[in-house]
């Protein structure tokens, strides 16, 4: 299959790429790790005149801790977050996720941030970084400007970036000390989007929670925070009834459709199965932290 | 629009003007001619056209030929020793790691890609490998075993090349 005609310009420098943003804007789209866009070119859902590949863009890689943040720059790929031992070890909730995303050969190339810039309500890394309260720094010509997850995953495949800006970077509030994660994904096959996911995250102050982050991916019309749950959460002893009620929060929460996944009820059952089992899983990591 | 590009190709550097949305799939088996790099779902599901970008395996349907410019390409033809066949490629052959063939260059490539960095593959490291590519005869359980041969004869071809430095 091929995409509609376009021209293809390879950004040396940041720079370079937000002057050719400013400049096409509007026909442009910003070209990553391509494993959500070329496919969605191919199929002429996306018909940029202008695309603009950043992967020669140097310092964009970049999986760090500075500043009291996580931060993953715009070309860091699944495979090198999973290569991460500063993920793998402090940050259980994006560690969990990546090895379900897609399959080996699409995570050598796709991208966090192209994940959240593509805002598939299907896509993973959307829910995990609602349930870890992260933002998104928008760049361009102008400067940057940092917005919060929440605020950036506006509608299915809509997001608040401007035609002119380049997603950078990721930023994750720093790990606590006694804080654990889960990410949970029912899918028919290795690779398959999710029927169901469910992202955690948890932070334990004084033995009761301080912090509860839950979304939830494929139940909506974009990545869905269940805010209720968090809050029956905050503040809460960690047991068994407090999940429970936090499970039966968000199934009521999501929104989900019945399709070839399967029905409605199954999925949103599926949501309360899993935050509550996320939960458990996420504060045994926490007490091991 | 069309763009010059150079890409290295199994060790050699080829050059050629290309139409900006070809796909590096289609470059390599249309422009380059080396037609083992096969077309399956053409959705980024299958994992037949699997090559190797600068070592590490991709879906060469889901890139840009010009995206390949200035790096090099290691496709099945690649993993020919002159006329001798790679570990990988014997392996294949001698554990029946294939059936209708279509998936095979893929699947070897991968399996190539692993053993290079794995030199001892469990049964679960090779189908976490292979979790991309799909092979619709079904026949995994022998390209499980071939890519676990190939990579103990890799790693008894190498003890034996190092022997003599150690004696």
């Amino acid at each position: 299959m091929l995409p509609s005609r376009f021209q293809y310009h390879r950004a040396a420098t940041l720079e370079e790429a937000l002057q050719l943003l400013g400049t096409h804007g509007e026909d442009a789209k910003v070209l990553a790790g391509g494993q959500s866009l070329i496919p969605m070119m191919k199929l002429r859902f996306a018909n940029p005149e202008h695309l603009v590949d950043i992967n020669h863009v140097e310092g964009l890689a970049e999986i760090a801790e500075r500043d009291g943040h996580l931060h993953i720059g715009a070309l860091a790929r699944y495979r090198d977050v999973i290569a991460s031992d500063l993920i793998s070890s402090r940050y259980p909730t994006i560690a969990r996720a990546v090895p379900q995303i897609a399959d080996p050969l699409i995570r050598n190339l796709g991208t966090v941030g192209g994940s959240l810039a593509h805002a598939d309500p299907a896509g993973d890394m959307g829910s995990v970084m609602l349930a870890l309260g992260a933002s998104v720094v928008l760049t361009s010509a102008g400067g940057e400007r940092e917005v919060p997850i929440a605020d950036f995953l506006v509608d299915t495949f809509t997001t608040s970036i401007e035609p002119n800006e380049v997603l950078t970077a990721i930023r994750v509030p720093e790990a606590a000390a006694r804080s654990g994660g889960d990410y949970l994904k029912l899918e028919r096959k290795v690779g398959d989007w999710a029927t169901v996911g469910v992202a955690v995250a948890l932070t334990l102050s004084n033995g009761s929670i301080g912090r509860a982050g839950i979304a939830m991916t494929g139940v909506g019309l974009k990545n869905l925070e269940a805010t209720d749950a968090e809050a029956s959460l905050a503040g809460a002893a960690p047991t068994d009834e407090a999940f429970a009620e936090a499970g039966r929060l968000a199934a009521a929460a999501s929104n989900p459709v019945s399709d070839v996944r399967g029905p409605q009820g199954y999925k949103r059952h599926m949501v309360d199965i899993y935050v509550r089992r996320g939960l458990a899983h996420a504060l045994e990591t926490a007490n091991a932290a | 629009m069309t763009m010059e590009i150079k890409v290295g190709v199994n060790g050699t550097e080829r050059s050629a003007d290309v139409e900006d949305r070809l796909l590096l799939v289609h470059l390599i088996r249309e422009v380059f001619e080396l037609t083992g790099t096969h077309v399956g779902c053409d959705t980024s599901n299958c994992g037949a056209c699997t090559v190797l970008l600068d070592g590490e395996p991709v879906k060469s349907c889901t890139l840009f030929g010009v995206q390949a410019d200035g790096r090099e390409v290691t496709t099945v033809e690649g993993l020919m020793d002159g006329a001798a066949l790679n570990p990988i490629q014997a392996a294949f052959k001698e554990e029946h790691g294939l059936q209708c063939g279509y998936c095979t260059p893929g699947m070897m490539l991968v399996g190539a890609a692993l053993i290079e960095r794995n030199p001892e593959p469990s049964d679960d490291d090779v189908r976490w490998a292979i979790s991309g590519n799909i092979c619709r005869c079904t026949g995994y359980m022998n390209i499980v075993k071939a890519i676990q041969a190939a990579a103990r004869e890799k790693a008894s071809a190498a003890e034996s090349v190092s022997e003599p430095a150690n004696a």
